[in-house]
């Protein structure tokens, strides 16, 4: 299980704008930084986030090495009906992790 | 937010002692205080799933010994004598003895992501806690030769912990301002490392920085110095883990 | 350009927190301009309507908070569809792309950045209208005293 932290309201009401927030856990190596021996560590990062809601994308981010280790985003969605809002986070070396979280909305 | 409250009133009144948070400029205050943001949270929640996961010959889990709540206060109290060992041990060495009597694990490797995540779940149940060291006699040589150590000078540049920690703290060094040294936050989200890591970590970041050669990561001055700073840090308040940059 | 703030730099930075209307392409390092001129093309980028919240110094540049708003309806006719992020002075000048819509609600994106050094920072938002708006930050990073080798 990749490590993710995923913050979202888990009510919310039809129409409320809601904030949502996720970390993960990832070097974001930027390939600009010389190793112990010298030469430079090989750049790792993630390059796409996606959040989707019930299946449709709600946001997306293009990361490049500038973002910070471990990387942290918070953004706005509207609560437009009860379900799970699916995180997916892609990169160098095939990196690939997943998380979710559940709103109910009335 | 109440534990904002709380550290804040924690932190007033005619206290001379600094913690590393008070050093900090208010983005990274604010990195630390709001849980959704700061990165530590990542190796708790890592954490405290392998404080419920079974391991070892005796196919236990830390949970099933300890109660949820149990562990509040711990790791204010450590470095401390523990059963099974006639020397004191900081909360790593605790936990690595629980993995080897208790659990019948091999023990997790100084520095690992295993014990920096189990540590930093056991510290948060600390967090907004007094720094309480053991009343205990057997520990006044070990602090004492703590002390000796954070005020020897040593390295090529001829420092000691308390040229900078205690004669100069609150100066700047280049852009950074030098900090009392309390170990209040511990293991710490250090932007420098941008990962987590431990007083240990960060005692061989300071040899180092003073040309120093550490001393091997399982050596007991680590632990005379911790529970030396622990004691100079009596009462001051938790905040673990907290973020430094 | 040099990389240390003058004290007016800093005296600026430090009053107005966040914002310091965005100059000029043509005053900007060539990277910098490129990486604009890719996003918004041949488009007037106008200042306002964007805010970039970042602290305006840091004592480390290994995780600089940051957040973008952007005034917008968010309506289906009218809304931000994308906001891009650069800076003037870290090896390469992109930082992050996020695309956005009417379900946003709000247009505010926040993350954390890498700043090698003391340096500009600029955030551009496109509208479904067609038109970029864009804010520009200045941030002085201290360097940290006691650095500690790559492992």
């Amino acid at each position: 299980m990749a490590n993710v932290l995923i913050n979202a309201p888990k009510t919310a009401r039809k129409g409320e704008t809601i904030e949502v927030k996720a970390l993960i856990l990832h070097p974001m190596e930027t390939g600009f930084r010389p190793g112990t021996n010298g030469t430079m560590i090989p750049r790792n990062i993630i390059q796409d986030f996606i959040a989707t809601w019930n299946g449709i994308e709600i946001f997306r981010m293009r990361m490049s090495p500038a973002i910070a280790a471990n990387p942290y985003v918070s953004f706005f969605t509207v609560a437009s009906e009860s379900g799970t809002i699916r995180f997916r986070w892609s990169g160098d070396n095939d990196f690939s992790a997943e998380g979710s979280v559940t709103v109910a909305v009335t | 937010m109440v534990f904002l409250a709380s550290f804040a009133a924690a932190q007033g009144g005619a206290e001379d002692r600094r913690s590393g948070y008070q050093d900090m400029g208010a983005a990274l205050q604010k990195m630390q205080d709001d849980d959704t943001a700061n990165p530590a949270m990542l190796f708790v929640q890592a954490g405290e799933a392998l404080w419920k996961q079974k391991a070892g010959a005796s196919d236990k889990a830390c949970a099933d010994c300890h109660a949820a709540g149990s562990m509040k206060g711990v790791a204010a109290r450590y470095p401390a004598f523990t059963p099974g060992s006639d020397r004191p041990v900081d909360l790593d060495g605790r936990i690595n003895l629980c993995r080897t009597t208790q659990q019948k694990a091999p023990a997790f490797g100084p520095e690992s992501q295993e014990l920096l995540q189990l540590s930093a779940y056991l510290a948060l149940q600390s967090r907004g806690l007094p720094i309480a060291p053991p009343d205990d006699a057997r520990l006044t040589p070990v602090r004492a030769e703590g002390e000796q150590l954070f005020k020897g000078r040593q390295g090529q540049l001829n420092l000691s912990c308390a040229d900078c920690h205690d004669d100069n703290a609150g100066k700047s060094l280049g852009g950074a301002t030098i900090p009392q040294a309390h170990p209040t936050g511990y293991p710490i989200y250090r932007l420098e490392w941008q990962t987590l890591g431990s007083l240990k970590r960060r005692l061989r970041n300071c040899m180092i920085g003073m040309r120093a050669e550490p001393f091997a990561y399982d050596a007991p001055e680590y632990v005379a110095l911790e529970a030396y700073l622990m004691q100079r840090a009596k009462g001051m308040t938790m905040d673990a883990p907290a973020v430094r940059p | 350009m040099s990389s240390l703030p003058t004290r007016r730099h800093f005296l600026v930075a430090a009053a107005t927190v966040t914002v310091i209307p965005f100059a000029p392409a043509l005053a900007t390092p060539e990277s910098l301009a490129a990486a604009i001129k890719e996003v918004v093309g041949e488009v007037e980028v106008r200042s306002g309507r964007v805010k970039l919240d970042i602290p305006p110094l840091i004592e480390n540049g290994n995780a600089v908070p940051l957040t973008v708003s952007v005034e917008s309806p968010m309506t289906d006719a009218d809304h931000v569809k994308a906001i891009h992020v650069f800076n003037e002075k870290n090896p390469q000048p992109h930082v992050f792309n996020a695309w956005l819509g009417p379900r946003n609600g709000r247009a505010v994106v926040g993350t954390r950045i890498k700043l090698a050094d003391t340096q500009k920072v600029v955030a551009i938002a496109e509208t479904s209208t067609g038109q970029f708006w864009s804010a520009s930050a200045d941030v002085i990073v201290t360097i940290a005293a006691c650095v500690e080798d790559v492992k």
